[in-house]
């Protein structure tokens, strides 16, 4: 479980240092690691005197300041307002590409998965989308998806939104808009370059020399394993209590 | 004037082959109601998630209510991918319309503004204007010159949503969850279910009137205690987590989905 703790607590220290400079991130359902990296990111702003930062958590009241309804979190991209947000996918393609309804042949797909929620829309308007998907495998980073749910980049309209980085188990890629690709920015201990070759089914930009994601420093982790759990157990109890126990 | 009626009445105001807006699972979902509509023989909906949905869908679509489905996503959050929404799609057994949730709360509003259509941005690109004939891409006849998605106005014959209290005139406290009031302000009838009714004038001060939908767009309304569960009601009481587990695990073959069918309508007419 201390493997498992630590696989987890470096991918929310990346997902802080990757909403670095934002001042409103929203999280959707279901998403304790990117929660938890937005907490993190807030209360290290906060320790530091840096610009606070706000985050909507779907599904939270104590960390939801939103009174509109629904439409609320919708309306606040297209005016700008949401610096960041999380999609995931369970296709993601080499041009940024996700699919969150299935794969086959549209409608009977072979697999189907919950469907679009928000994506095709919020990938238009939000300008820094992380892209988080644990699992880095073949079947999830394809060459082509099956179905377009957000499409990354369309040249025919004028759009302030897109991807920003593609964070998995395993690695953390930069996507580069003008170019339409992912480039291999680090590596999770304990993985190399090479497992990232044999993982991912499609082509990226590999530098010559990869460098490996950081371990959280001792301050980082002691914000994490305190306050931020704390804060986290209101939506995410059970996380919360599993990185708890695994200390 | 807004009636209160018993549950069984209120079910019996939605009719076979309707379409029936419900709200996403934690805002307010009549699943008391559901219970009812599945024991009356409800068939041939024409569901509408607003924007997504989760154990209300799963039920109806595994009960064999529905003929058509509108959503976003069907998933049972974190207890999972959503069974008879799964095996449905595969085995076509209602018809498919894959949304974006911005694009039906863009819907619901142009119903709302009585206009047949919205315009919305983003969603160019997507495959769902591929598989979704009735959108369309526009060039922007005013305004900045650019293309704008424009999608049809959604007008539900019935929308059914759970809320703690309501007043004597029929006055509904909706807090914060403002997207039951975009629900009721499109659809042509709206359906309510309290955990109670309450004596005070819920218009009476500021405060109280600012979370309020008034009596003028809900047509009847009746009390179902825990009426929600297993979802969640806000602050009246959380998700049965274990009941939802306990459901995704049942529901994953057609003979445990009906097993667990009958004990949920079962148990509901013991609360009741």
């Amino acid at each position: 479980m201390s493997a498992e703790r630590e696989r987890r607590e470096i991918l929310i220290a990346a997902i802080a240092d990757l909403l670095d400079g934002i001042s409103h991130v929203a999280v959707g359902a279901s998403s304790p690691i990117p929660a938890a990296g937005a907490m993190l990111l807030r209360a290290r702003n906060q320790r530091d005197g840096k610009p606070p930062v706000r985050i909507s958590i779907l599904g939270s009241q104590a960390h939801n300041f939103f009174t509109n309804g629904g439409i609320e979190l919708f309306d606040c991209a297209a005016q700008g307002r949401v610096d960041a947000f999380f999609l995931g996918g369970g296709q993601i393609d080499s041009q940024g590409n996700i699919n969150l309804v299935g794969t086959g042949d549209y409608p009977k797909t072979d697999v189907r998965w919950p469907g679009s929620f928000g994506s095709a829309y919020l990938y238009h308007l939000i300008p820094r989308v992380i892209l988080f998907r644990e699992e880095h495998t073949p079947r999830v980073l394809v060459p082509k998806v099956d179905f377009v749910s957000a499409r990354a980049i369309t040249p025919e309209v004028r759009r302030r939104g897109g991807p920003y980085a593609l964070l998995t188990n395993m690695a953390l890629f930069d996507f580069d808009r003008d170019a339409g690709g992912f480039a291999l920015r680090s590596v999770h201990p304990p993985f190399t370059p090479a497992d990232i070759r044999e993982n991912t089914g499609f082509i990226y930009e590999e530098p010559a020399v990869v460098r490996q994601t950081p371990r959280p420093d001792p301050a980082t982790l002691a914000l994490l394993r305190g306050t931020i759990l704390d804060e986290l157990a209101e939506t995410y109890p059970a996380f919360a209590r599993a990185m708890k126990q695994a200390a | 004037m807004t009636e209160i009626v018993a549950l069984e009445a209120l079910a019996a105001r939605v009719t076979s082959g309707q379409s029936l807006a419900i709200p996403v699972d934690g805002s307010g979902v009549a699943m008391a109601a559901t219970a009812a509509l599945l024991e009356a023989g409800i068939h041939d909906l024409k569901l509408i998630c607003v924007p997504i949905s989760g154990l209300q869908a799963d039920l109806l679509i595994g009960a064999g209510a529905i003929a058509a489905l509108e959503t976003s996503a069907v998933s049972l959050g974190e207890a999972g991918a959503a069974p008879r929404f799964t095996a449905g799609v595969k085995s076509g057994a209602f018809a498919l319309r894959d949304s974006t949730c911005p694009a039906i709360f863009a819907g619901l509003l142009a119903a709302q503004k009585g206009v047949p259509f919205m315009p919305i941005a983003g969603i160019i690109g997507s495959d769902l204007l591929e598989v979704r004939p009735d959108w369309q891409v526009i060039d922007s006849p005013v305004g900045e010159a650019r293309k704008v998605v424009v999608v049809p106005a959604i007008c539900p014959d019935v929308a059914l949503f759970h809320a703690p209290e309501a007043d004597r005139a029929g006055n509904v406290r909706i807090g914060r969850h403002r997207e039951l009031a975009n629900l009721a302000y499109a659809a042509r009838r709206t359906l309510v279910t309290v955990e109670r009714i309450v004596d005070r004038n819920l218009l009476e001060t500021e405060d109280s009137a600012a979370g309020v939908l008034p009596s003028l767009y809900v047509e009847a309304i009746a009390v179902a205690a825990r009426g929600a569960w297993p979802l969640a009601l806000w602050d009246e009481y959380p998700a049965d987590e274990a009941e939802i587990a306990r459901y995704a695990a049942m529901a994953r073959s057609e003979d445990g989905f009906r097993a667990y069918l009958s004990t949920f309508l079962s148990h509901r007419k013991q609360v009741a």
